[in-house]
């Protein structure tokens, strides 16, 4: 597999290993190179060696002394990535950030997969924002959004204690992302725990404001059909629970027509439950960044070889 | 016999019935009444607290921060409380509000979920709010469980936890075993609250029996004017906790004429227990659901009621008032689909 480039997953906890079986699965233009944790005998050291996966306990020092690493897959914390995103960069390495750090610009594979192949370090937002945004930007690329706002329901089962202990930087974070990557001119974001027993599949509803009160409906539900299908294609669990809704409400804006999509996430069950499909979305969305980003280094090293 | 401190909430769960169009003018005239009846804690907010404002529950016709500004000034003797729901409001708004004089917030999260409330306790200590743990959906929970959960909050700072009937489901005996659940794994510096919605025609009765459990802070809103079918009014509950030797400190014949001549002229409807209310009390479903659940009833020709029952069998909590919608086009879809059938069938 000389023309696959080698990647490596930082942190050993549940994201790391669902992402493992997805590269495992789906390797695409990539070579899994490394596993690398800083818990010698973790649970996911020992179940990536069951699979053939070489790992080491030294994080991010591992990864480091690997020169063939050339993609770093981030699933550690906010905290602990702003210091791995300084030593990746001085060593040349791509970082896919699946923490809420924010070092590098958003990604959102359905919205704007390659726009950002050159910096170095992406960022994927949150569950949310990677469940929410392609919703605003469809709207967006038909009519200009006055203003988005978003609600995801995820599985208390399904929150770690990241999410719980800093649940202001789920909302700060995504409310921005809708801004900046999904095109709404303003937007909040809405995050709610349910623990119902069995778990919930991720929920989400994304309402969007039209500046325009009299847009074009069939091209903004047109556009949402082809975007579902767009995400379903790297995430399939991920689907329209009905029509779009397009509901007449008072805004601030005056009376306006308010598109509302009803969406839900089912995990592919590759090793996180299938309820959530919070988690799922982020590996599933790290996957295809970093098929890209392979595929852009690989094109790179011909033309160089050329 | 112990008597409980008042929380006064009318200009705070009194903001679903509004719609969430209260004025500055209204809120000054209602916390000047309060605090001339001498009532110590007075809540205002969006009512889905700080940052409430928006498609989900509702948009305010009023920025939050004026109307804090426009009760703190009308209000100098009583704490100004705000609540903030983690998910919803942020940090950000949280010192918005202290800078406009809150000197209190209520911290809400469902009565599984404390945990996601420890960055905002640490933040209210910080500003030197008096911190308050708000359990919502409390009948959800049984007692030992909501006491875990209140451990936590005691353990992040808080100087009350509340039990909080979100739905107005919980009956007496209820209310009691949670209250004396979490009497008893808090700390003596930890007081116990109840919040009740009048759901099942409770609230007084429910108010009463957690005083009687234990409770030392407690919740009403003048006229009754709160979510669903409304809270303990505050009048009434000043009145019968005097009347059971528990007397609040206020003036009753002030809060009289604060409900009648200040509160009943504003208000859009009286809430009651009628068959949308009594559906959500008796199904269990957050208050907040009632008026997003009639709306959507009436737009797909559906009985609120049908809608309520589901969201409570599937179990929706605090603050999804976008399952309303969910089950709303289901259901519509589902009769639509019936309807087909029928036509088919007699075609045939």
């Amino acid at each position: 597999m000389p023309d696959r480039i080698g990647v490596a997953i930082l942190g050993s906890g549940n994201i790391g290993a669902d992402l493992m079986y997805k590269l495992l699965a789906q390797p695409g233009r990539m070579r899994l190179a490394l596993l690398a944790g800083i818990e010698e005998r973790s649970e996911g050291l020992a179940r990536a060696r069951a699979e053939g996966v070489a790992t080491s306990h030294h994080g991010i020092d591992a990864i480091l002394a690997d020169p063939a690493i050339r993609i770093v897959f981030d699933a550690t914390s906010a905290h602990a990535h702003r210091r791995h995103a300084e030593l990746l960069r001085d060593s040349g390495r791509v970082a896919v950030d699946l923490t809420p750090a924010a070092v590098g610009p958003y990604v959102v594979p359905s919205v704007n997969l390659g726009a950002h192949r050159d910096a170095g370090n992406v960022n994927l937002i949150t569950c949310g924002g990677q469940a929410t945004i392609p919703m605003v930007h469809a709207v967006a690329r038909v009519t200009p959004v006055r203003y988005a706002e978003t609600v995801s329901t995820i599985a208390s089962a399904s929150a770690g204690p990241g999410t719980r202990q800093n649940i202001d930087e789920f909302t700060v974070t995504t409310a921005r992302a809708l801004e900046v990557v999904g095109d709404a001119r303003q937007a909040k974001a809405i995050i709610v725990l349910n623990p119902a027993q069995p778990p919930i599949l991720m929920r989400n509803t994304i309402y969007a404001v039209p500046s325009d009160p009299g847009f074009d409906r069939d091209a903004v539900a047109a556009s949402i059909a082809a975007m579902a299908a767009d995400v379903a294609a790297y995430v399939p669990g991920y689907r329209c629970r009905s029509d779009v809704v397009f509901d007449e409400r008072e805004t601030p804006w005056g009376a306006r027509t308010v598109v509302a999509v009803l969406v839900e996430v089912a995990g592919a069950g590759d090793f996180l439950p299938v309820y959530a499909g919070n988690l799922d979305i982020m590996t599933a969305a790290a996957r295809r960044v970093g098929d890209d980003l392979a595929a852009a280094l690989a094109a790179t090293g011909l033309e160089a070889v050329a | 016999m112990n008597a409980p401190r008042l929380t006064d909430t009318t200009l705070r769960d009194g903001s679903h019935p509004m719609r969430h169009q209260f004025t500055p003018e209204q809120v000054a005239r209602v916390a000047g009444a309060l605090n001339a009846a001498g009532v110590p804690v007075i809540e205002v907010a969006h009512g889905d607290g700080l940052a409430g404002s928006s498609l989900q529950y509702g948009f305010s016709a009023h920025d939050e921060l004026e109307l804090i500004s426009a009760a703190r000034d009308a209000a100098p003797d009583a704490d100004l409380a705000v609540l903030l729901i983690p998910g919803i409001g942020t940090e950000r708004e949280l010192r918005a509000a202290a800078e406009r004089g809150a000197d209190v917030v209520r911290i809400a999260t469902h009565s599984t979920e404390a945990d996601i409330s420890q960055q905002h306790f640490a933040i209210a200590r910080e500003l030197g709010l008096e911190p308050i743990g708000f359990l919502m959906m409390a009948h959800m929970q049984e007692p030992e469980a909501l006491a875990g959960q209140a451990a936590l909050m005691a353990g992040y700072g808080a100087a009350c936890v509340y039990v909080v009937d979100s739905a107005g489901a919980l009956l007496p005996a209820g209310v009691q075993a949670r209250v004396r659940a979490l009497r008893g794994a808090l700390g003596a510096g930890v007081d116990v609250g109840f919040h009740g919605h009048d759901n099942m025609g409770l609230a007084i009765g429910n108010t009463l029996a957690a005083v009687e459990a234990g409770a030392a802070r407690v919740d009403g809103c003048l006229r009754g004017l709160g979510a669903g079918a409304g809270n303990a009014p505050t009048e009434v509950l000043a009145a019968v906790l005097e009347r059971a030797g528990r007397a609040a400190g206020v003036d009753v014949f002030a809060l009289m004429d604060a409900a009648e001549h200040v509160v009943a002229p504003m208000m859009a409807f009286q809430p009651m227990a009628d068959r949308a209310s009594l559906t959500i009390g008796y199904a269990g479903v957050y208050s907040t659901f009632l008026l997003h659940a009639n709306r959507l009833a009436e737009r797909f020709g559906l009985d609120a009621r049908d809608i309520l029952v589901e969201l409570g069998r599937r179990k929706a909590v605090a603050g999804q008032e976008d399952w309303v919608l969910d089950v709303a086009v289901e259901l519509a879809g589902q009769a639509a689909g019936a309807a087909s059938d029928d036509t088919t069938g007699v075609g045939v």
